[in-house]
């Protein structure tokens, strides 16, 4: 994304763009990554309630994969997954590793 | 439009910007009282509570808040005052930032007032040369006439689309805001025309254009926001004097970046702000009765402040006293910083001293201008500056 000089803002730094921060990519902020495991997933979407930021994508009803453009490595998800008989389904690794 | 001829009456300088405030009707008041402001406030209050104004008036339990309140409601879309004084503009502080990086036209007039410890209620600029640095716009009134003619021309300097900042009208605390004196009022049609309508630049009420203020800038584009904020104050100047000029239209009355007095043959000269150069006058009289040239400049917009124009004022003289009713211990005082920045780029130009006096409220006496004259003829004769900077009317 080109960034803007001075003369092209907004006169008090308002927002006049209505959900612009999608357009704000904040995922390399990450120091640890969720890593989801599909078969510990008995699809209670607390993940997907928990998260701060919109990191955990739902289809028909159902959790996909982590949007990692987003995710900022919290690791509320992982802490809060129930996973199945003592397994989690969402576990956070090392960035890098 | 034709010049109406004014009211005149014998009123306090609070009186007087409580009345401005009347006649321009602003859609909120957030307040909250201090000393030498709280009459102001008081009577504006009594304004709205007899139905004399629409204004919402909002009373909230510290000046924080009340400049908090005032920024709500200037982003809601609304024409936005408040005042204060001394200790109370110094609790706004962080909120000054707050509304000028907003970009939000709020009217404040700032009854000048000491800062604590040791505790003072009286007249002095600590207060307002402590927010010198907060994005306002100042305006600063040698009496109650100026005072109630900066708070109008206020609205249209901060509304003004190319603006759209906060403005502060300085009068000294209790010289001014508590003294009866003779001035003349606009009718209320002139000052309701002069003002105009308000119109919002960018309001958070209007929901068919939703709009976020107040986002978390990182280094990537904070120092572009602030680098846009100095440009507009760069464009004040020009607003001040056009605004002023209608003004003149109205009201006869002439205003500037500052007022010079017998200036323009004079060899020594005063630089002082507000009601002590109303005293200082009479002694530049009494000086120039005596075949001395001695005249006089009183700074009116302090910020932004006109380099320029007060550097090209000032450079053919040869001696200059700065007084200061503020201090910064350990360094000059905040006007005479200024004076020297603006005389600095001319290879000719006055000596300068600096005195401070009048803090806390005391008497800036016409004995007291009349010794800093003295000294003045002698730097002038000499060219030699014994001290830069002294306390006058201190006791040993």
């Amino acid at each position: 994304m080109k960034l803007k000089g001075w003369k092209d803002l907004t006169p008090g730094a308002v927002l006049t763009k209505p959900g612009s921060a999608a357009e704000f990519k904040t995922g390399s902020w990450r120091s640890f990554k969720p890593v989801w495991i599909p078969e510990n997933c008995i699809q209670c979407l607390f993940c997907w309630m928990y998260c701060p930021d919109m990191a955990v994508k739902v289809k028909d009803g159902k959790r996909e994969e982590f949007d990692y453009d987003y995710c900022k490595g919290c690791g509320i998800c992982a802490l809060e997954c129930p996973g199945k008989k003592g397994n989690k389904a969402i576990v956070m690794e090392e960035e890098g590793k | 439009m034709g010049l109406k001829s004014g009211k005149i009456v014998a009123v306090t300088g609070n009186e007087a910007v409580a009345e401005a405030l009347r006649q321009i009707d602003p859609d909120v008041c957030a307040a909250y009282p201090i000393t030498p402001q709280t009459d102001m406030m008081q009577r504006f209050a009594a304004f709205v509570n007899d139905g004399m104004v629409k204004t919402e008036m909002v009373l909230v339990e510290s000046e924080h808040s009340a400049m908090s309140a005032c920024i709500g409601a200037a982003a809601g879309g609304g024409r936005v005052i408040t005042a204060t004084s001394g200790p109370g503009l110094a609790l706004m502080w962080e909120m000054l930032f707050v509304a000028s990086g907003l970009r939000l036209p709020i009217v404040m007039p700032v009854v000048n007032r000491a800062l604590s410890a040791p505790l003072n209620i009286h007249g002095d600029h600590s207060d307002a040369m402590g927010a010198r640095d907060s994005g306002w716009i100042q305006l600063w009134s040698e009496n109650a006439q100026d005072a109630y003619d900066n708070a109008i021309q206020a609205f249209r300097i901060a509304e003004h689309m190319d603006i759209r900042l906060p403005v502060m009208v300085c009068l000294d605390g209790f010289i001014i805001s508590h003294s009866i004196e003779r001035i003349e009022y606009l009718d209320d049609e002139t000052v309701k025309n002069f003002a105009g309508e308000y119109k919002p630049l960018i309001p958070l009420l209007d929901v068919e254009h939703p709009v976020s203020y107040g986002p978390l800038i990182l280094p990537d584009y904070y120092m572009e926001f602030k680098r846009a904020q100095h440009e507009v104050m760069s464009k004040v100047k020009g607003v001040v004097l056009d605004v002023a000029a209608e003004f003149e239209k109205i009201s006869g009355r002439g205003y500037g970046l500052f007022e010079t007095y017998r200036l323009e043959d004079a060899e020594i000269g005063l630089v002082i702000l507000n009601s002590a150069a109303g005293t200082s006058k009479d002694v530049v009289d009494s000086f120039r009765d005596r075949g001395i040239k001695a005249g006089l400049l009183r700074p009116r917009l302090f910020r932004p402040f006109p380099y320029g124009e007060v550097g090209e004022a000032l450079k053919h003289l040869k001696a200059v006293c700065v007084l200061d009713r503020a201090d910064s211990f350990g360094a000059y005082g905040p006007l005479f910083t200024e004076i020297a920045s603006s005389l600095y780029p001319y290879r000719e130009r006055p000596a300068l001293i600096n005195k401070i006096y009048g803090l806390g409220g005391r008497d800036y006496l016409p004995e007291h201008a009349e010794l800093v004259l003295n000294e003045l003829v002698e730097i002038a004769k000499t060219g030699k500056v014994k001290t830069f900077k002294e306390y006058i009317g201190v006791r040993e």
